[in-house]
């Protein structure tokens, strides 16, 4: 049973992660209908800057700070890159950002090195007990910043004057500018709010472990996790980023055990599989908006 | 006063839609603008509103001016700020927000007076009080277009800009709809009324334009216009007697008998 739990939170802990990667990729794809494939170059450069920003300042202050470079570079992208191309087709969009995260990494990698950085976190491996069940503590900061995040996300949406500006920009363009709305600055709001979110994910990423040229990868869990909880839901992202997290975990603690036929490292696969299956059932992913057909 | 003059709008490059529009809206009047399906209307109040941008339109000529003030290079935020607000043809609410929400977006541009201008829009529209918090998208016709128009007026605007806001509504909404701009135009919001409705436009306007083909061919008070022999026989679907005319009369052939004849 204790090993039950542990594997649920180390997979909810991770999860966190994913779903906040999930969430960055969601906000940039309802205000400009693209999938941003530049979010795993700004999560590394986001883990990369707190790597560098912990040691002067120390790690609670090196995040945000982060952060906010991290959303800086968003905006800059947003600016340089995609204004100009706003009613072109979504697929040059796409590839754009492509080339855009591949441009951004080679730059990060410089400053990465060779080796592994660590991004001076408090917590490394060391474990707490809680309920008489011990786990590391970074899951627990992971799943306590998620929940922060996600609230703090929710009440933006929900209640303040550019939020909701923003969900109407994504819903109708037009009748957001009639009523006022600056689409573009509602646009680039969303890139720099993604890049922002990446770059905590980053810093969270580096905990325990550390950053090297290869984390970005990490990075790319999202998308089974966008995709089943439905491309333009918050909550979709939320929810598939917690399943990818705890499906993984658990596959990767009980595979050997259950199902050895499968191989050696089956886990890293399991999120694409639980892919499979929710499509399947519902091919909208789990929150997404159901395509409305007159037949 | 928001006037156009000489006004020519090409779209894509290459469609001329407006050909030498002018077009004078005094404060305080409501003033309707007539015309048939592509006579330009909707083009003339997207190039009011700024929206002629992302329809890949453009002026090439004339100008559009506020109170003697060029307003055409703007965009359409700009505008909304300087108190010109327009209802989209068609409604156009955000079917997912809530009533309320729709409201509060309507009111981006004048945060500081939302309360006052919520609790306008709920004295004039009864009915949105009522449903404040359910979503848009589930109201009638009559009601996503009483949204419509309150979710305009919470940016106080000087000048209220509405396309065929008759638009498939029953007769008898249409008349609530028709004293409903008698209502914001009593509280001193000065109503450009686009319609395809002549009798109902003509009803509460004080001066009337009509267009045809991008162009204004007839400019006068209201009162002149509903006497008007060629607008009562092709806008109002009256006879010049005044009495309906019978398609009897027109039919200048004989029906031909094919069968047992």
């Amino acid at each position: 049973m204790e090993e039950v739990l542990s594997t649920l939170v180390r997979g909810l802990g991770f999860g966190s992660l994913y779903a906040m990667l999930a969430v960055s990729f969601v906000i940039i794809y309802k205000s400009s209908r693209v999938i941003s494939f530049a979010q795993p170059a700004m999560m590394l450069a986001g883990a990369t800057l707190v790597s560098y920003l912990a040691g002067p300042v120390g790690f609670y202050l090196a995040v945000p700070l982060a952060a906010l470079g991290i959303a800086a570079l968003g905006l800059g992208i947003e600016r340089a890159t995609i204004r100009p191309m706003i009613g072109r087709p979504v697929f040059v969009i796409a590839i754009i950002t492509l080339g855009l995260d591949i441009a951004i990494r080679v730059v990060v990698n410089v400053f990465i090195g060779r080796d592994v950085r660590q991004v001076g976190d408090p917590w490394g491996l060391s474990t707490v007990e809680v309920l008489g069940l011990t786990v590391q503590q970074r899951y627990i900061a992971m799943i306590v910043v998620l929940v922060v995040v996600v609230a703090a996300l929710f009440s933006f949406f929900r209640y303040s004057r550019w939020g909701l500006a923003m969900r109407a920009a994504s819903l109708d363009q037009e009748t957001a500018l009639v009523q006022g709305v600056s689409v573009g600055t509602a646009m680039a709001m969303s890139w720099a709010m993604a890049g922002g979110l990446a770059a905590v994910a980053g810093a969270f990423v580096g905990t325990g472990g550390g950053v090297d040229q290869s984390t970005w990868v990490i990075a790319l869990k999202a998308l089974p996790a966008i995709i089943i909880g439905g491309l333009d839901s918050i909550e979709g992202a939320v929810v598939g980023g917690l399943a990818v997290g705890v499906v993984e975990s658990f596959v990767a603690a009980y595979q050997a055990d259950v199902a050895p036929w499968l191989g050696q490292n089956f886990s890293l696969v399991s999120p694409y599989v639980l892919l499979l299956l929710v499509l399947l059932v519902r091919p909208y992913g789990l929150f997404g908006t159901r395509e409305v057909e007159r037949v | 006063m928001l006037a156009v003059s000489n006004l020519e709008v090409v779209y894509d490059d290459v469609v001329l839609v407006l050909r030498g529009v002018s077009l004078d809206v005094p404060d305080g009047q409501i003033v309707g603008l007539l015309g048939a399906n592509g006579a330009g209307k909707t083009t003339l109040l997207r190039a009011l509103s700024g929206l002629l941008d992302i329809h890949h339109g453009e002026i090439t000529r004339g100008q559009v001016s506020l109170d003697g003030e060029r307003i055409d290079h703007l965009g359409p935020q700009q505008i909304v700020d300087r108190g010109i607000s327009q209802v989209l043809e068609g409604r156009r609410v955000f079917g997912e927000f809530t009533v309320e929400e729709n409201l509060r977006v309507g009111a981006h541009t004048k945060p500081k007076d939302r309360a006052a201008n919520l609790e306008r829009v709920f004295d004039l529209f009864p009915r949105l009080l009522e449903r404040r918090t359910q979503a848009a998208g589930y109201l009638s016709g009559g009601e996503q277009q009483m949204l419509a128009m309150g979710r305009a007026l919470m940016s106080n605007p000087r000048y209220l800009l509405l396309d065929e806001p008759s638009l498939g509504l029953a007769p008898q909404l249409v008349g609530s709809i028709r004293d409903l701009i008698t209502a914001i135009n009593e509280q001193g919001t000065t109503v450009l009324l686009v319609e395809q409705n002549a009798s109902m436009a003509l009803s509460i306007a004080d001066h009337g334009y009509v267009m045809e083909t991008g162009r204004v061919v007839m400019d006068k008070p209201a009162e002149d216009l509903l006497a008007d022999d060629d607008i009562r026989e092709f806008y109002l679907g009256l006879g010049a007697e005044g009495s309906a005319r019978s398609f009897r009369d027109v039919k200048h052939y004989r029906r031909r008998k094919r069968w047992l004849s």
